[in-house]
């Protein structure tokens, strides 16, 4: 398959980046509800908008009523999302809870599905337990009891844990807590009793909680795929979120690119532009190469997890690192580029800095993933 | 069974028949690389027998049209022939700067009769070029050149002198970029074809840093070219130069992340890797290296739809040949001190030490770093005085 966009693909990428670049700017999304303090972060009727869109079931089989698209599709909208830092739970809810409840049954889906579609329902996905990414270790216990199961626990970084309506919750069913198997995924509803969050700011103005499961009782039916074997579906679930966040990092990484190069031909000091200087051109044009070789691992690491590829996990974890480090190198040069601005609150690229750092954490940052690199390379 | 299946069929089935065994073995050194021209010892009757049987079937320059020697193959057939070499390691039949260099811009620029001399000599390995490009005082800035050809009449007498020419001792033609016109810099150069055996040429080889001497001085002593051996219009040579220049740096930029299998990781590994920060930095790099062949691959899809940046031959020149130093230092410290070794057998005649020294010609040649990110400047940012 060649690595650019099909014409399909271009198509929705030109409704993306109308739609985002008209409705989900900066002025009247990320700072709106910034300023308002708001406590979901983000606005619900842009979400109504994405279903209308059909961006909501881009993920969800046609036969559940979704575009039945892949990840290059939803990697196109998280470009858009993150070029314009659009507050939304696409990432949570349409990529990752999507793909979870892509491997639940019948009832399970029907349960959940219509209220996505529709863009009435926002997910969240809770894995890490602590501040890093780690979900090799789950802690998160989920015992049998009556009908059903019974968790405890504790998770972190549970981003738009306090606007969803259900929580994807990867719990320990079977064995240690560095245990591979013995892992069980459950759709924890948000009123489920035990259940309690500790919503927290963070710097990029996103929302995120602090899950408690306190004893928290859940029926059976609650369970998504099987028991016990469920790591190979959070595994599902991680790399969706992952070369997602990738996608979006690039996203981040063009907008703070391209405020930067147009800040670099108006500026001017010493009685000329900015951009003359050697000095900048020359880091500008190192950007530009690390952030064109990044664009080629994401759709590289999208195309391969949808074909199914044995080489999908290696390149997924590629693509987050170089995006991570791409993405990071933009929006520093783009605020030093800027100068004293670039401090400021009133200027945009001091808001890139700040979404690409929470971007760069989410499900693992370059660190990590360099680290998974080597050790699936076998040192 | 489609047209491209049987072509599959037909090809495969000749090179059973036709590669001789000894030129299925991986290449080791550069003697293994046949180089054809005048002047080269086969190191074998298998690798002239092999240069000889593609070179009748026009499989030397398998895209090349017919009429000038080539196979007449089309993409989707010369990528069948390289998947079918690569199936059984078939080594290349002739490797030169005419197939590379000369070949492709005598098929944009060339006059039939010359398409028809000169690209059939390359084609069948009778001649060896060399590119005549940098002087002393014109490095990267190629267009300040000073050799001078001087008009008399039916020829021009050409002196100056040239460096950095590649194998000029070995080679039996020269291309050369010769100022025609003293009054006007980009537009009184002319691309001069000429043979190295001409009275007034001669060649000195310049010993590098990796103990190896694969570029030389060149001197041009009062050489008489034939008018008839120009490429291109008088005193438009730059435009000839500029378009094999993408040529260049496309082949450069290949030596970085491509066609990799193994992470240079897994590589130290089999020779004991215990150094945390050693392997923290080998992971970071193989992020980057892996990214960059994604890279590659999408460069080479763009390329084939026109959906590439005509300038972005240069950022891959720039990102592969920093990538490639990269390897090869960390292939170094992995190394240890044996790597140090210079000329032991076991380290293949310091083949590890000779070849990371190598790599830092990789981002000077060519085209520097620095000339590349001013050309990503100007064409691709469009960056103001760039």
């Amino acid at each position: 398959m060649a690595l650019y966009h099909n014409e399909d693909q271009a198509m929705l990428a030109d409704t993306a980046r109308q739609f985002m670049g008209e409705e989900g700017t900066i002025g009247k999304q990320l700072r709106h509800w910034r300023d308002k303090q708001c406590k979901d972060g983000f606005g619900h009727a842009l979400w109504k908008q994405f279903a209308e869109l059909g961006f909501t079931g881009i993920l969800v089989s046609e036969a559940d009523g979704g575009l039945g698209m892949g990840h290059v599709e939803a990697g196109i909208v998280l470009e858009e999302i993150g070029r314009n830092l659009t507050p939304s739970p696409f990432l949570t809810s349409s990529v990752m809870a999507a793909t979870a409840l892509g491997g639940g049954n019948d009832e399970l889906r029907g349960r959940y599905l219509p209220g996505l579609l529709a863009g009435d329902s926002v997910f969240a996905v809770a894995v890490d337990e602590g501040p890093k990414h780690r979900p090799e270790r789950i802690a998160t216990r989920a015992e049998r009891a009556g009908n059903g199961f019974k968790l405890t626990g504790s998770k972190a970084f549970v981003v738009h844990g306090g606007s969803a309506d259900m929580l994807v919750v990867a719990a320990r069913t079977a064995g240690a807590d560095d245990d591979q198997d013995g892992i069980t995924l459950f759709a924890v509803p948000k009123d489920a009793a035990g259940l309690s969050q500790d919503a927290v700011r963070l710097v990029d103005s996103s929302m995120a909680t602090y899950v408690k499961l306190d004893g928290v009782q859940v029926d059976a039916d609650a369970v998504i795929g099987e028991v016990d074997a469920g790591r190979e579906l959070l595994t599902r679930v991680l790399n969706a979120g992952r070369v997602g966040a990738a996608a979006e990092s690039v996203g981040v990484a063009g907008g703070a690119f391209d405020m930067t190069t147009t800040y670099l031909k108006q500026r001017k000091q010493f009685g000329q532009l900015i951009g003359e200087f050697q000095a900048l051109q020359h880091r500008a044009s190192h950007l530009y190469s690390e952030l064109e070789i990044a664009r080629a691992a994401v759709i590289k690491a999208q195309q391969l997890l949808d074909a199914g590829s044995d080489k999908a996990e290696l390149m997924v974890s590629v693509a987050k690192a170089k995006a991570g480090k791409a993405a990071s190198l933009a929006v520093k040069e783009g605020v030093q580029m800027h100068g004293g601005i670039g401090m400021t609150d009133e200027y945009d690229i001091g808001l890139y800095m700040k979404r690409d750092r929470a971007l760069a954490e989410f499900m693992g940052d370059m660190y990590y993933h360099a680290e998974r690199v080597a050790q699936l390379s076998g040192y | 069974m489609s047209d491209l299946e049987a072509f599959r069929g037909e090809i495969r089935a000749w090179l059973e028949e036709n590669c001789p065994p000894e030129m299925r073995e991986p290449v080791r050194s550069d003697d293994d690389i046949c180089w054809g021209g005048r002047k080269f010892q086969f190191k074998n009757e298998a690798q002239k027998l092999w240069m000889e049987r593609c070179a009748a079937k026009g499989y030397t320059v398998p895209d090349w049209p017919k009429a000038y020697g080539g196979a007449g193959m089309n993409a989707a057939e010369a990528k069948i022939w390289r998947e079918e070499m690569n199936r059984i390691g078939a080594r290349p039949p002739l490797s030169s700067f005419g197939i590379w260099m000369l070949g492709p811009a005598l098929l944009k620029f060339g006059t039939e009769e010359q398409k028809v001399h000169y690209l059939g000599q390359i084609a069948r390995g009778e001649i060896r070029w060399c590119q005549g490009y940098s002087e002393p005082g014109s490095g990267s800035d190629l267009v300040s050149l000073q050799t001078f050809g001087e008009d008399k009449g039916d020829h021009w007498v050409v002196n100056g002198q040239k460096i950095w020419t590649s194998y000029a001792n070995k080679a039996d033609w020269i291309f050369c970029l010769v100022r025609t016109d003293k009054t006007n810099k980009y537009q009184g150069i002319s691309f001069l074809l000429f043979d190295m055996e001409s009275p007034g040429v001669s060649t000195k080889p310049i010993l590098l840093i990796s103990g190896n001497s694969p570029f030389c001085e060149t001197f041009f002593d009062n050489v008489k070219v034939p008018k008839h051996q120009i490429v291109g219009d008088l005193n438009r040579g730059w435009d000839v130069a500029k378009y094999l220049l993408g040529h260049e740096r496309e082949m450069i930029s290949g030596a970085g992340g491509n066609d990799r299998l193994n992470t240079i990781g897994a590589f130290a590994k089999r020779n004991g890797l215990e150094d945390p920060l050693l392997r923290a930095e080998l992971a970071m790099f193989d992020v980057d290296a892996l990214a960059f062949s994604a890279m590659g691959e999408k460069f080479l899809d763009e390329i084939k739809v026109g959906k590439a940046h005509p300038a972005q031959p240069n950022m891959m020149k720039y990102a592969g040949t920093e990538l490639n130093k990269r390897r090869h230092e960390l292939l170094m410290a992995t190394g240890g001190s044996a790597a140090l070794e210079w000329d032991s057998e076991a380290s293949g005649g310091g083949s590890k030490a000779r070849t990371w020294l190598r790599t830092k010609a990789n981002s000077i040649e060519g085209g520097t770093s620095e000339v590349m990110l001013n050309v990503i400047s100007k064409r691709i940012l469009d960056l103001p005085g760039a």
